[in-house]
């Protein structure tokens, strides 16, 4: 066995006639396909090619549980212009064709994430052995970021695995994990990681001696009728599109490009097909959308790395093992069930009547059940995270607990109350935080006997599928529990935002203007479904009526008085909530509300809500009229928050909105877009918004000043 | 080792007991096992990490869990490298699981033991025929498909009947009922006697439950599909049977001159508990007070072909001498009561002269005070799930000693195949 000793990112070794090319990016602790890395493959792959003692090769990885992470992004960020993208596309299909024309075999051995770049690399080599770990994922993620693959992974994977697993993939930007892709034909062999080292050498041995291997067109009978005929693949193309359509809202072009070049390369060949993959790469890398995207990634890259404390202060979070949930309702036993699945911690569900905590148990295993049924864990992986359940009305599973998040009902006496029983059951040095959306977290913690290891955090429902959660440390909170609570949420599969301790926090402070001002919409008449349907089209998931029945008519009416109660008449809020309240609407959860809805499902406009309010549906009020009021009422309270420090950095601000409530990400946020307006612009139109329809829409200072002195929020590219 | 370690009771806990073929009659043992387990140490609040031994006995064991006590160690509660025992001494297995922990730390072995018992009787397995079993195996080894047509071919129907096992003893084939109703016409204990006992039990385990006593040892069951069935208590105990009704059920074993009935039995029960033993020393450095000191036991056997459950006539003599103190010195008794028949055939063998003569004593034991024996109900009322029993049992005296104010207290347990269990223990 020979080496050689250089500080590079690619190691050599030639064992019995195979050269392993091992990838170790120095200093870093992924794999990524840098500038660098690809001039040290390159050379590697041309020293070996004249080298009589080499047959074939492998390309392993040096890290643990990472094969290649993808491209680097960085050196997307740099890119001056559409020209110079396209190029790099360009130098990366010619590297990967010239692993694929290599004389000798080349096998890839996979263990960990193959993503993006890291996977089209892997497509190119000759045969791929993958280990059986759940760490081990294959994916393009390209048009999360706005971009297509740009290295032939339009083109390669589709002939490799059929046109529709291909676009499941591509189009989605999700991955898979290695059994999956074994199924799927993306990887030749699914191996223990013990092995897959010695099998992939084993491999290379044998196409050295045998001959590259040939493949059978993939797709099956069905694939074959709808893949390799015009009018199958006219239809085939057809629904993807109208899918990613409907997904996409038609404001996303990555996706649309990337089914193109599917498309073109199946119809008129590889090499229009990487024509086309590489220009539209091209298009992509240099758009807006996508560089508002790449910033979201860097923003919560960032972020994970956040402890959440003020510059200057430093804490080492402690360990969360055992966490103890007071309130088996709705909230209670959802975190629970979650802090179960993700973090893998023992909780204990508390509430005053068992009937209620057997409830709760049972909301929380279903969230397990969930990922069961979705074979995201075994059964013997599910039956150990079930075990870690359990509840009852005393206080047992609270004398040994490293943190309790008390989840009861919204009433600032009960929660007190609640908090001083806490801290009489748990160890001195427990973390308590309290899931409130609207109570000041220093209210809660008044009448604490250690206010310093009480804070809020704030889930948002479902808290299983919701991404975000706001921290919210009072005035005196100690910092260690800040980070204590910043890392147990991330453990839960979070993305924490830390925020000041204000009525609303973030999300329902910038919420809460929005929310009012579709209610006076309503209110003139506005159709409910132009409402919604205009901001759907502005990029949100839901529109805000939509949200409101999500939500819960109740919670959002008592959330609307808090604010209303703390910030005067500029929050006040519409009356149609109260009105439709005192109607027994509650939203989804009673089946009434805005919408009508049949087994659980929204099947159409209430179209009764409007003689329960008393208005009658006009069409005087534009699309562009309501999206101008809806989203400038929410930018003026993003930045007014901004001012008052409500978020500690634009950057988080943002990510909150996207992940809070579903800001559309390719608008930035609405700081952002803020910066994109102009904060001129803005005080410009909120003048003219306060002129017609009153003083809730007068800029805030915040605005007024960044508008006179030209600053932004964000630094000017 | 260390100055002279006192092995004592922290706490125990147990699931309700219930009827089988009630509550439990889908949940696995292991599952029952398993929530006793977790409960106790959720509401110790001991750290899994402190547990060294876990030990759970287990009469009738599901072959797809042979090991139950590795599977409580296994709760993610504790960690995995904890070693686990699991055990078999019929209906002593839990006092037996106790007495492992008894043995462990005062060898010096181990300072914490989770220990317990665990039997469903809803979940037992039901064996095929031997010949069926033959005929399985041979198809399962067999290399062609002509080979494995023929194995089936030889199956008859009467292969197909299943075998459950059954409570009788395999050395004599008498069935414990029936060894209960020899044991009541030759020690000569009356129905009426019989039927008091049983009552006793029942309305003693009513109170017990009505005042919070008896389900304060009990972890909540969540049953049903939504979870929001919750189990509180015992199924088995009637607060409003009376003497006229236990009078009026028919004998089983003999139906003409018995006088054993399912009123004054034990019933099949399912059910798990968990009692938590550790060095006294160590309890306290982790700030958790003991209960009660387990001051000493003995086991014993008779030959099976006599009189069945006679060993806690031995065993408890034993247990005595062990502990170094009179029967005279007990203030509280818990007596395991599979037949009334066999608890009042105990008492009078511990009172009488002529056994104390056979075992060689200076004297007989003494009389049972009923009033300090059995005060919150026993196994008639409560139910039996044989190897779960025994810790119930401890959990229970330790924490009447306590509320009482009693020095010593003692437990007898009788066991299939004519053994005898007994323990002393001692206030903390």
């Amino acid at each position: 066995m020979t080496a050689t000793a250089a500080p590079s990112a690619v190691r050599i070794a030639v064992e019995n006639g195979v050269a392993v090319l091992t990838l170790d990016l120095p200093g870093e602790p992924v794999n990524k396909l840098t500038a660098g890395v690809k001039r040290e493959l390159e050379e590697a792959f041309a020293r070996l090619r004249g080298d009589p003692a080499v047959r074939a090769v492998v390309l392993i990885s040096g890290k643990p549980d990472i094969f290649i992470a993808g491209a680097d992004i960085d050196e997307f960020t740099r890119l001056r212009g559409q020209a110079e993208a396209e190029e790099l596309s360009r130098e990366g299909q010619a590297m990967l064709q010239r692993v694929e024309d290599y004389p000798k075999p080349v096998v890839a051995a996979i263990h960990g994430a193959c993503l993006g770049g890291g996977l089209e690399l892997a497509l190119a080599c000759h045969y791929r052995v993958a280990t059986d770990h759940p760490k081990t994922q294959l994916g393009l993620p390209e048009v999360q970021l706005g971009i297509i693959p740009g290295a032939g992974g339009t083109q390669r994977l589709p002939r490799l695995i059929g046109v529709r697993a291909a676009l499941d993939i591509i189009l989605a930007g999700k991955s898979e994990p290695a059994a999956k892709a074994h199924r799927l034909g993306l990887v030749d062999e699914l191996v223990p990681p013990s092995i897959l080292r010695r099998v992939a050498v084993a491999a290379a041995e044998r196409l050295a001696r045998e001959g590259k291997p040939t493949r059978r067109a993939p797709g099956g009978l069905l694939g074959g009728v709808l893949e390799r005929t015009p009018p199958g693949r006219a239809v085939l193309f057809g629904q993807a599109r109208k899918a990613v359509l409907e997904k996409t809202g038609g404001h996303y072009p990555a996706p649309l490009a990337a089914l193109e070049a599917v498309r073109v390369g199946l119809e008129r060949g590889e090499r229009a097909g990487y024509e086309l993959e590489h220009r539209r790469f091209g298009e992509l890398a240099v758009s807006d959308v996508s560089r508002k995207l790449v910033r979201i990634f860097f923003a919560s890259t960032a972020l994970k790395k956040d402890n959440g404390l003020p510059p200057g202060v430093a804490a080492e979070p402690r360990a969360v093992e055992r966490l103890a949930v007071v309130g088996a309702g709705f909230m209670g036993a959802a975190i629970a069930g979650t802090a179960v699945t993700q973090a893998g911690v023992q909780a204990r569900l508390k509430d005053t009547d068992l009937a209620r905590v057997g409830k709760g148990l049972k909301a929380a295993t279903d969230i397990l059940a969930g990922r069961l049924k979705r074979r995201r864990i075994t059964k013997y992986e599910y039956r150990r995270l079930a075990a870690l359940l359990s509840g009852g009305v005393d206080w047992a599973g609270f004398r040994d607990a490293d943190l309790v998040i008390e989840a009861v009902f919204e009433d600032l006496e009960v929660k007190r109350q609640v908090l001083r029983e806490v801290e009489r059951a748990i160890p001195p040095e427990a973390i308590v935080a309290t899931n409130t959306s609207t109570i000041p977290i220093g209210e809660i913690a008044a009448g604490a006997e250690r206010p310093g290891r009480v804070l809020g955090m704030h889930f948002f429902s479902p808290v299983e599928k919701m991404p975000l959660l706001e921290v919210i440390p009072h005035e005196g909170t100690e910092p260690w529990a800040i980070v204590t609570a910043v890392h147990f949420g991330r453990r839960m599969g979070k993305t924490v935002i830390v925020v000041r301790d204000r009525p609303g926090f973030w999300v329902n402070r910038i919420l809460t203007p929005y929310l009012n001002e579709a209610g006076r919409l309503l209110e003139e008449g506005v159709p409910i479904d132009v409402i919604d349907r205009t901001m759907t089209r502005f990029g949100f998931p839901v529109g805000p009526i939509a949200l409101l029945d999500e939500v819960g008519l109740d919670v959002a009416a008592k959330a609307a008085k808090v604010m209303h109660q703390a910030f005067g008449d500029r929050l006040e809020p519409a009356e149609a909530v109260g009105t439709l309240l005192a109607d027994r609407r509650l939203g989804r959860k009673n089946g009434r509300g805005f919408y009508v809805y049949h087994e659980g499902r929204k099947t159409g406009v209430d179209e009764s809500v409007y003689d329960t309010l008393g208005v009658r549906p006009k069409e005087g009020i534009g699309p562009d009229a309501v999206e101008r009021r809806l989203v400038y009422a929410m930018l003026n309270e993003a930045a007014m928050a901004v001012g008052e420090g409500v978020v500690r950095t634009p950057r988080d601000g943002d990510i909150g909105a996207i992940f809070g409530f579903g800001f559309p990400p390719f608008r930035g946020g609405p700081l952002r877009m803020i910066d994109d307006l102009g904060a001129a612009k803005v005080v410009l139109e909120l003048d003219a918004l306060a002129a017609a329809h009153g003083d809730r829409f007068r800029p805030t200072e915040t605005l007024r000043a960044m508008a006179r002195e030209g600053r932004r929020f964000y630094p000017a590219d | 080792m260390a100055s002279s370690p006192r092995p004592a009771i922290v706490a125990g806990v147990r699931t309700p007991f219930a009827k089988s073929g009630t509550v439990f009659r889908d949940v696995p043992a292991v599952e029952l096992a398993r929530h006793a387990a977790r409960e106790l140490l959720l509401r110790v609040g001991l750290p899994g990490r402190e547990v060294d031994e876990v030990a759970f006995g287990q009469v009738v064991a599901s072959p797809l869990t042979p090991n139950v006590a590795r599977e409580v160690s296994l709760l993610p509660q504790l960690p995995p490298d904890i070693p686990a025992y699991s055990l078999n001494r019929a209906c002593a297995s839990a006092g037996q699981a106790i007495s492992y922990a008894y043995d462990q730390i005062t060898l010096g072995h181990a300072d914490t033991l989770l220990v317990g018992g665990v039997e469903s009787l809803s979940d037992i397995p039901i064996l095929h025929s031997r010949r069926l079993s033959r005929i399985l195996v041979e198809a399962s080894k067999a290399k062609t498909l002509r080979q494995r047509v023929m194995a089936f071919a030889s199956v008859r129907p009467r292969d197909l009947v299943p075998v459950s096992p059954a409570i009788a003893e395999p050395s004599t084939g008498e069935s414990m009922g029936q060894s209960a109703e020899k044991m009541a016409k030759e020690n000569g204990i009356g129905r009426e006697e019989q039927d008091r006992l049983a009552l006793r039990s029942h309305q003693r385990a009513a109170a017990a439950t009505a005042d919070g006593r008896l389900t304060a040892e009990i972890a909540p069951w969540f049953g049903g599909p939504a979870m929001d069935q919750v189990v509180t208590g015992d199924n088995g105990i009637r607060a409003d049977t009376s003497l006229e009704a236990l009078a009026a059920l028919r004998p089983v074993f003999d139906r003409r001159y018995g006088t054993v009935t399912a009123g004054n039995s034990s019933p099949l029960t399912d059910g798990a508990s968990a009692v938590l033993v550790m060095r006294d020393d160590k309890a306290r450095a982790l700030g958790l007070e003991p209960l009660a000191y387990i001051r000493s036991y003995a086991t014993a056997a008779v030959d099976p072909g006599w009189q069945l459950l006679m060993g806690p006539a031995l065993a408890v003599p034993k247990a005595l001498e062990r502990a170094g103190i009179a029967w005279s010195d007990i203030g509280l008794w818990e007596i395991h009561e599979a037949f009334a028949a066999q608890v009042l055939s105990n008492a009078q063998a511990w009172a009488s002269k002529a056994w104390a003569d056979r075992l060689g004593l200076p004297g007989p034991l003494g009389e049972l005070d009923w009033d300090r024996t059995n005060v919150m109900g026993g196994s008639i009322a409560i139910g039996h799930p044989f190897a779960a029993t025994g810790g119930r049992i401890a959990t229970t005296l330790a924490n009447e000693m306590r509320r009482r104010e009693v020095q010593f207290g003692l437990i007898s347990i009788c066991a299939q195949g004519g053994m005898g269990f007994a323990m002393v223990l001692e206030r903390a």
